[in-house]
């Protein structure tokens, strides 16, 4: 990706239409489905000067008369390799040749680059829910074709031949019958904007046997600029006269600053401006490490009276046992079928079980930043970020100006990871509020500290597990409560639809503590699929079956879930003896329409309490796969953010205060505790594609509990799984 | 407060405030920007840069430590991402939000100067100092042998 241009150039102007302008000639911009007016010039504009309202107004693709073939890139790049799927999806159609490919940050337009939202609602510049790939499939691939069309046309035109004469190679047209062909650059040169271009149907797309990039090996755009350290995050970005900016931030959510050390801080070496922010003071000044040795100094009398304030996670945590056992009613119900009650009353069997865990922090390695400009008249805005969510940030930034969002425009950085707080855009409506207070450019910057104290974390929660058997064995009955803050953030991966039972009752118990929660790689299935895997297994021990045998039997009207779990066995050997001292566990779960599974081959030190996850042989079906190589990357990824989770990743709150800072007292996985070998199996399909990014996660706390049950016998129930916890569990 | 040192083989000279340390030198004062912030307190590696040939955290690294030394930063590294390690890093195709890289890449290539044909466990141990948030720990490893094979291979 280009360096922003704001590097060489504050406040660059670089509209659409002045960009196409300043390199015609030589250049054509191809309009897809310019059918709505058909003037490609204010096709080509900016959200600013566009006139067009039509959702079908989109451009995609650039190529000049070297062949170069520019194609822009719409989602947020946080390491999950978008930005190179989806120029893949666009380059397969129109027949690139990959090796001239450049992909460049889109406009932040949701109306021409925006993927239609759930339930066909609007269209949406947002990169979450593993949804970028999924989403743009089948509009990209058509966006290429439309591209295509173009170029045959135009030489259609040229050698005044039918269209219909024309075929494609990479980058190249053929007419076979004269012997003749011509590269796209040469086409370039001379072709017209065409203004009736034909909806291409989804049936007249490549087939996936007739793919040339689509399925196959193509390494990511990103990576040659991600080893000499030129990738430019907005950490990076520096726009002159820009004040630096720190925060000192209520340590309880909720509360306010009274009143500070104003005089003496403003007295300090290079501060420049103090600003009372609602929930915090901002200290701004020409030198970050002046920032901080006033941040020290700084004393903030905070109001009182937060409900956050009362918050003591651990205590709290116990606590949520008496809700679920209250008989509470008027529960969510995520899913209602049949009479789980009843039949659990009368079942041969039953079974139940609580499954507790902790709040978790994303610990992205970027510490949270951003740089606003206000202008000196206070209604508009430039942003430089890395966000998932850049339509979000932008409406965000408007509101606080009370101002358009078109006068707010957004240059879009890499991320130094999201997982779900960069969809958050509190950290840019902060920098926006002290650029305004000074109107000048602003780079505020949190410390890791700052990024753990006002966090926004995976909640934790209480689950309990009921289940009623037939004399048969078999599972008729399924209750599912769970107690906790977030509620859907909880609710996500709560249902089982790939388990064949007849009577289900899902349904959480809402409460509410005022701290601060947000969504986190595989939101809530990183914990209700722990908890559903877990109990699972454990019928199946109580029943004196092989878990893999159970959990066939539960999924075996779900071939294509089957597959997926079998795939995992099979890989592992399941069912052979595993090394002296290891155990085997097994899990299966869905996310973001993709299904995976996994063997985790698992070790114990009892007298540390320190559980070794050795190998993991894990199976994913996500459809059709764009970029293999990039699945295996992120399914490698999933696994270890989420073993990272399930062995010691714990938040913990007093009187509303987080208590962990930085990475001594907050451990992430690191390379020695990683598994030794991650083995990840693609299944083959013709499907659509579904997510990938997250889908490695929710198998992950299920095998390594199977796993340990299945060494010592005993049941881990409480992530994460800390030392500490497995020693209190092995004295049991 | 004056400091001469060499920073990826030019002598500097810079006139910082005596608190200031490495890490903000290189990247707001010198806009040497692929050393990263990550944790401010030398627990997780980003910062990773020479000293001397020897792997520091530049983010604890006042610049009073540096009179006389010579620093490499991520930038110095190699000329047109030539570095074996780097070769590696994309054939592996390790990188994915890429943010801790630098710093992982640093300490991979403290290690291979002094060790040539470094084991996995030793690998491991070097390199855990450095955390990866994306996971591509496997993908170091893989990439720390393929550019220990072709220093070896000469």
């Amino acid at each position: 990706m280009k360096k922003p241009d704001i590097l060489d150039n504050h406040m660059p102007s670089l509209s659409r239409r002045r960009f196409i302008a300043g390199t015609g000639g030589f250049t054509f911009m191809i309009s897809i489905g310019g059918l709505i007016n058909g003037n490609w010039a204010s096709a080509n504009e900016d959200s600013e000067g566009s006139k067009n309202k039509g959702s079908n107004i989109t451009v995609w693709v650039k190529i000049d008369s070297e062949g170069t073939i520019t194609i822009l890139n719409p989602s947020a790049e946080m390491g999950q390799g978008s930005m190179t799927a989806l120029a893949v999806l666009i380059a397969e159609e129109m027949d690139a040749d990959w090796s001239k490919v450049k992909v460049e940050h889109s406009p932040i337009d949701p109306k021409i680059y925006g993927r239609p939202g759930w339930g066909g609602r609007g269209y949406h510049m947002i990169t979450v829910g593993s949804f970028t790939v999924s989403g743009y499939f089948k509009p990209l691939r058509q966006a290429g074709a439309q591209a295509r069309y173009v170029l045959l046309k135009n030489v259609s035109m040229k050698w005044k031949i039918p269209l219909t004469e024309l075929k494609t190679e990479p980058s190249m047209v053929i007419h076979s019958a004269s012997n003749r062909k011509i590269s796209y650059g040469e086409i370039a040169s001379f072709a017209e904007t065409i203004k009736e271009i034909p909806e291409i149907p989804e049936k007249s797309l490549k087939k996936p046997g007739e793919f040339r990039l689509i399925g196959k090996y193509v390494p990511r755009v990103d990576i040659p600029e991600k080893v000499d350290g030129s990738a430019i995050y907005s950490m990076d970005v520096n726009v002159p006269d820009m004040l630096y900016a720190t925060i000192l931030r209520t340590p309880v959510n909720g509360n306010q600053p009274e009143s500070f050390n104003e005089k003496e801080i403003k007295s300090m070496q290079g501060i420049q401006k103090i600003v009372r922010l609602k929930h915090g003071v901002g200290i701004l000044g020409k030198r970050y490490e002046n920032l901080i040795s006033a941040k020290r100094r700084l004393k903030v009398k905070w109001s009182k009276g937060a409900p956050a304030e009362m918050f003591d996670s651990e205590k709290i945590l116990e606590g949520y046992k008496n809700v679920v056992g209250s008989g509470k009613k008027g529960g969510h119900v995520l899913n209602q079928q049949g009479d789980a009650d009843a039949a659990i009353q009368n079942a041969h069997r039953i079974y139940s079980s609580d499954y507790f865990s902790d709040h978790v922090y994303h610990a992205q390695m970027e510490p949270l930043n951003a740089i606003v400009s206000v202008n000196p008249a206070g209604d508009g805005a430039e942003i430089w970020a890395g966000t998932q969510s850049p339509s979000g940030a932008i409406k965000a930034v408007a509101k606080l100006l009370g101002t358009s969002p078109r006068k707010i425009k957004l240059h879009p950085c890499f991320l130094g990871g999201g997982f779900g707080r960069r969809s958050m855009s509190d950290y840019i409506v902060e920098a926006a509020e002290l650029s305004k207070a000074v109107r000048k450019p602003v780079k505020l910057i949190w410390s890791r500290e700052d990024d753990f104290q006002y966090g926004a974390f995976r909640p934790m929660c209480l689950q309990r597990l009921v289940a009623g058997l037939d004399a048969d064995g078999k599972l008729i009955a399924w209750k599912h409560s769970i107690v906790g803050d977030g509620r859907r953030l909880l609710s996500s991966g709560a249902k089982i639809p790939f388990y064949d039972i007849p009577n289900q009752h899902i349904e959480i118990l809402g409460l509410s503590h005022g701290v601060r929660l947000k969504h986190w790689r595989a939101v809530g299935h990183g914990f209700t699929k722990f908890a559903i895997e877990s109990f699972i297994d454990e019928i199946a021990e109580a029943e004196g079956v092989d878990s893999y045998q159970f959990h066939r039997q539960v999924m075996h009207n779900s071939p294509r879930a089957l597959k997926v779990l079998e795939t995992a066995a099979d890989m592992a050997g399941w069912g052979r003896k595993p090394p002296d001292g290891h155990a085997f566990g097994i899990s299966f779960a869905e996310r973001s329409g993709s299904l995976a599974a996994c063997v985790a081959e698992v070790s114990l030190e009892k007298s540390s309490g320190k559980i070794k996850v050795h190998r993991i042989w894990s199976s994913l079906d996500a459809g059709i796969v764009v970029q293999p190589d990039n699945a295996v990357a992120q399914m490698e990824s999933a696994i270890i953010y989420g073993l990272s989770s399930v062995l010691s990743e714990r938040i913990t709150f007093k009187d509303g205060k987080v208590q962990q800072s930085n990475f001594h007292d907050y451990h992430v996985m690191r390379i020695s505790d990683a598994p030794e070998e991650i083995h990840v199996k693609i299944i083959d399909s013709n499907e659509s594609p579904s997510g990938i990014g997250e889908t490695g996660l929710p198998i992950t706390g299920g095998a390594v509990a199977n796993a340990v049950a299945a060494l010592s016998g005993i049941r881990l129930k409480h992530l994460p799984f800390t030392p500490d916890q497995v020693k209190k569990a092995l004295k049991l | 407060m004056s400091i001469e040192f060499k920073l990826n083989g030019s002598k500097t000279k810079l006139d910082p405030q005596p608190e200031t340390t490495l890490l903000w030198v290189l990247r707001e004062h010198l806009k040497l920007t692929g050393t990263k912030f990550g944790c401010g307190s030398g627990l997780c590696g980003a910062c990773t840069v020479h000293l001397n040939g020897q792997p520091i955290r530049s983010c604890i690294t006042p610049v009073s430590a540096l009179a006389g030394k010579s620093v490499t930063t991520i930038e110095g590294l190699s000329k047109n991402q030539s570095h074996p390690l780097q070769k590696a890093w994309v054939e592996a195709q390790v990188p994915q939000c890429g943010y801790c890289q630098s710093g992982q890449i640093m300490q991979a290539a403290a290690l291979l100067e002094s060790n040539k044909n470094p084991s996995r466990e030793e690998i491991v141990a070097y390199m855990n100092g450095n955390i990866c948030r994306c996971g591509t720990y496997l993908r170091i490893i893989r990439a720390i042998k393929i550019a220990s094979a072709k220093v070896n291979e000469g």
